[in-house]
């Protein structure tokens, strides 16, 4: 009792407790996203998929997890071998360290940073990382090219939804983003998407430049966490899985889980940002700490099931468009939304 | 070293870095070649430079196997299996171009039956062609709709010869079974119910905006080129030049219904683009739709097994004859020495003769385009091989 | 054009190089044309304006015991005719000029009938194996082709 009361009180083992808790949510969110993607992708295919394990289906994605965990895990004899095993490892850390900064609701952050959402854009950078990595040490020519074109494509986008984000600090005028969420609470109409918690012409003036900021924010997460219509760098069709090529078992495991927590990271930034985190959209009523947690999971998902959604509609780019919206289209929107912002905020009537 | 508008690296003494071209190989075991065949690529950078397509992973010696027939009927399931997703214009060519040799006249009811599987089976496989060519775009759910409605047609087959895929339905001289009597009727909801679907993935497909960019301007086959090397279907209807086999050199009664031959025109991108030969097969579909919806209802009474011969021993000769098939033209040459074997038997695949193209038209491609232009081909590499 | 106008208009232009023609009593006339020939002969059909022969259906090797032939079915698509061409070379030097350059079609089918029966074809950018292995020995489809026993230490008929 008393060791494990001093355990409790140690700051080491508290700061790793504090760690996990986020791992908590996204292991059993992946468990329920693949299961929706799966199913949604089906609706709109006009079938229905999983009906056979569990009623219709939903202890499937635990199969799925057993699976991955049992399969023999193979290594080409020619990989390079230091690298191909950390690359998954790096991928994911990469990912997860930013859901330190994520406001699950007005009670627990991981980390309360001043420094947030800068912290968070810089640290997901290793990601590329990573994909550069398992690229090369496949030691195939597919892989190779998957993650050049992954790597082209993270690092063009990174641009105009940084821009994104820089329009979004100067309006809040901070980048923690715990107080990002606090300055939207207290109804939908304190919103960033609505223009904020501002006095009426500085929302009206602020609305257009928002929801444009908005839409390039989603299309440069999307390139990011390479999602169709940016799925170039793991096309089936052409490069069998891209970057993912060689890995089988837990290493496969490891990026599929990361790939899909990621699409929730963007999700909840964009929420973060644009639709007040965990606030609820009624203002007092439903609010709370509890609350906060229900409503910023249930807005995260809306914009993974948004992204579900178009993946399974939508055909791919090719790389050079690819980079063409980034460079040509959502670089300069981004630029002039910027610049606007900041004569909006610096104007004091 | 190739010289290209992307080599703009210098060093500082103004000479180009020295890059070297990659050959990958794509296939044979590879999502998008749709079959085992081999691509041999020579990139730079995402450019292509050079393809080289190897075939022959699939040869069944279907030529020499058909020298050591008891009779010209075993050869039929043979033919079956040369394009086994669109078997019944297979037959067709063979069968017809035998009754040429031997000079048979069938029945019209024989001519209509024959027209009416032609045409459900050019909708079948271009069901596959414009769904699996979604899927290498990335469109995944277009497939799906279609093979929920190629369902239907494969059910309308299995009910008159008991085959799904390979049928061994058209024999020389006539038929292996009449329609039963629930075909007619099911065929005619078929109809009925397909062009909903069409309209359906026309929208969702054919003129979004992200596969107009994928494939217009893409893989453009100049008109002449088409016709010199001698592709046929909708890849040659697509390059502008107005030829349908069908209309142009008849071999059954397609004078009797009305019907259009579908030409590209160039709406979006240029003629001879993947976008046009896409559209081709999708426009084809509901042509297809028309002719059948007239035949059913003026189909003849007949017994379908009357011209059958009972022994085939044709005078010795040799004869060509063809066949628009969903893919361009199927050929046989069929050389007949006075016995009831054939001498030689020879296919020409349309995905043969339409493949070879792909060493001219994809130079200067990206290596996206090049999945999108072999899916344009649409091949098989079961007639490709033969 | 009915195929005796076409067979005029060879003749006159070739003379003896224009060996044999076969009209009446025949399914599909054809005319057999001395082999050494056959690229001249191409060129010609494909140029004269009356016959304008731009597209060659099918090219295939026979094999008649004895002497191997290649048979050319061409088609206009402007005239919409047809006609056969035919050459017979001997099987033990099949050597026969290659049409590659008239028509761009006849790589692979010369290819195929080079690969099938050993049909070598002169002039041809790029002959070599097209369906078999690239070191197959023998040519199949030959009346007189023994199967190996063994292939690269596979056994061959099971």
């Amino acid at each position: 009792m008393e060791t494990i009361q001093s355990l409790l009180e140690n700051s080491v083992v508290l700061t790793l407790l504090n760690a996990a808790v986020p791992l908590l949510f996204i292991l059993p969110y992946a468990l329920v996203t693949i299961y929706v993607e799966m199913k949604m992708a089906a609706h709109i295919q006009n079938r229905l998929a999983y009906m056979e394990s569990g009623w219709h289906g939903t202890l499937q994605p635990f199969a799925d997890m057993l699976k991955l965990l049992q399969k023999e895990d193979i290594i080409p004899a020619a990989a390079d071998k230091l690298f191909f095993i950390l690359a998954p490892y790096l991928v994911f850390v990469g990912m997860y360290a930013s859901f330190a900064v994520l406001p699950f609701s007005s009670a627990y952050i991981g980390s309360n940073i001043d420094l947030g959402i800068f912290y968070l854009v810089s640290v997901s950078s290793l990601v590329v990382v990573g994909l550069l990595m398992s690229g090369w040490a496949s030691n195939n020519k597919w892989s190779l090219f998957g993650a050049m074109r992954s790597v082209a494509q993270i690092v063009s986008y990174e641009i105009p939804g940084v821009f994104a984000i820089l329009g979004v600090v100067m309006v809040f005028g901070t980048m923690n983003m715990q107080t990002m969420t606090q300055l939207q609470d207290g109804g939908i109409h304190h919103w960033l998407i609505l223009g904020g918690n501002f006095p009426l012409w500085q929302k009206l003036a602020l609305f257009p430049f928002m929801i444009v900021l908005f839409v390039i924010y989603l299309l440069s997460s999307m390139a990011e966490v390479n999602r169709t219509p940016f799925d170039l760098p793991e096309a089936e069709s052409e490069l069998v899985q891209g970057y993912n090529t060689e890995y089988s078992g837990m290493k496969f495991a490891i990026f599929y889980l990361a790939e899909y927590a990621n699409l929730f990271l963007v999700s909840a930034v964009i929420v973060v940002m644009f639709f007040g985190g965990w606030s609820s959209p009624f203002g007092s009523f439903m609010s709370g700490p509890v609350w906060g947690a229900f409503w910023f999971v249930l807005k995260g998902m809306s914009f993974v099931f948004f992204n579900v959604w178009l993946r399974w509609t939508l055909p791919r780019l090719r790389v050079d468009q690819l980079m063409y919206v980034s460079w040509k289209v959502l670089t300069p929107f981004a630029l002039v939304c910027v610049i606007a912002i900041g004569l909006i905020m610096v104007y004091d009537p | 070293m190739i010289e290209t508008s992307f080599d703009i690296a210098k060093t500082s003494t103004g000479k180009s870095l020295r890059t070297e071209e990659m050959v990958v190989n794509m296939g044979p075991q590879h999502p998008s070649t749709h079959g085992v065949l081999r691509l041999e690529v020579v990139l730079d950078g995402e450019i292509v430079v050079d393809v080289i397509p190897h075939i022959g992973y699939l040869h069944r010696c279907f030529e020499k196997h058909c020298e050591h027939m008891t009779n010209y009927q075993q050869v039929i399931p043979y033919v079956d299996r040369m394009d086994y997703v669109a078997a019944m214009t297979n037959e067709m060519a063979f069968v017809s171009v035998v009754e040429k040799l031997l000079k048979i006249e069938v029945p019209e009811r024989v001519h209509y039956i024959r027209i009416i599987m032609a045409e459900l089976q050019r909708i079948a496989s271009h069901q596959i062609a414009i769904g699996t060519f979604g899927i290498d775009m990335g469109a995944f759910t277009p497939f799906l709709y279609y093979f929920r409605d190629r369902e239907k047609i494969l059910d309308l087959f299995e009910m008159t010869c008991g085959a799904r895929l390979l049928y061994n339905y058209m024999w020389i001289g006539g038929l292996s079974h009449d329609l039963p009597p629930q075909f007619i009727g099911q065929a005619k909801d078929f109809c009925r119910d397909f062009k909903k679907t069409l309209q359906e993935v026309n929208d969702l497909l054919n003129y979004n905006e992200i596969f107009i960019k994928r494939t217009a301007n893409v893989g453009v086959l100049p008109k002449d080129l088409a016709i010199n090397y001698a592709c046929s279907g909708p890849m040659l209807r697509a390059s502008g030049v107005d030829f349908d086999l069908r209309r142009d050199d008849p071999y059954t009664l397609y004078d009797r219904f009305e019907w259009d031959v579908i030409v590209g025109k160039g709406e979006v991108g240029v003629v001879g683009d993947v976008w046009n030969r896409n559209m081709v097969r999708q426009k084809e579909m509901w042509e297809s739709l028309r002719i059948i919806e007239q035949a059913l209802a003026s189909l003849p009474e007949g017994d379908v097994q009357k011209a059958i011969p009972k022994r085939i021993r044709p005078v010795p000769g040799d004869v060509y004859g063809r066949v628009e098939g969903p893919r361009g033209e199927i050929g046989f040459y069929i050389v007949a020495e006075d016995s009831v074997t054939p001498y030689r038997v020879k296919g020409r695949a349309p995905a043969f003769v339409n493949l070879s193209v792909i060493g001219e038209i994809a130079k200067g491609a990206m290596l996206a385009d090049l999945v999108a232009i072999v899916g344009s081909i649409d091949i098989v590499l079961g007639e490709v091989d033969r | 054009m009915t195929p005796q106008e076409i067979y005029d208009i060879l003749k006159t232009q070739f003379g003896d190089a224009v060996l044999e023609v076969k009209i009446e009593g025949a399914r599909d006339p054809f005319i057999k044309i001395q082999p050494d020939k056959i690229n001249d002969v191409a060129r010609f059909v494909h140029n004269n304006e009356q016959l304008q022969f731009d597209y060659l259906m099918c090219l295939s090797g026979v094999d008649y015991k004895g002497k191997l032939g290649v048979t050319y079915n061409l088609y206009s698509m402007v005239h919409r005719h047809k006609i056969t061409l035919k050459i017979e070379v001997p099987t033990e030097s099949p050597d026969a000029p290659s049409v590659e350059s008239v028509w761009k079609s006849a790589n692979w089918h010369e290819r195929e009938a080079f690969d099938m029966y050993g049909i070598n074809f002169l002039g041809h950018p790029d002959l070599r194996r097209i369906l078999l292995p690239d070191d197959w020995e023998g040519y199949p489809l030959r009346k007189d082709y023994q199967v190996p026993e063994f292939y690269n230490g596979m056994k061959v008929p099971y």
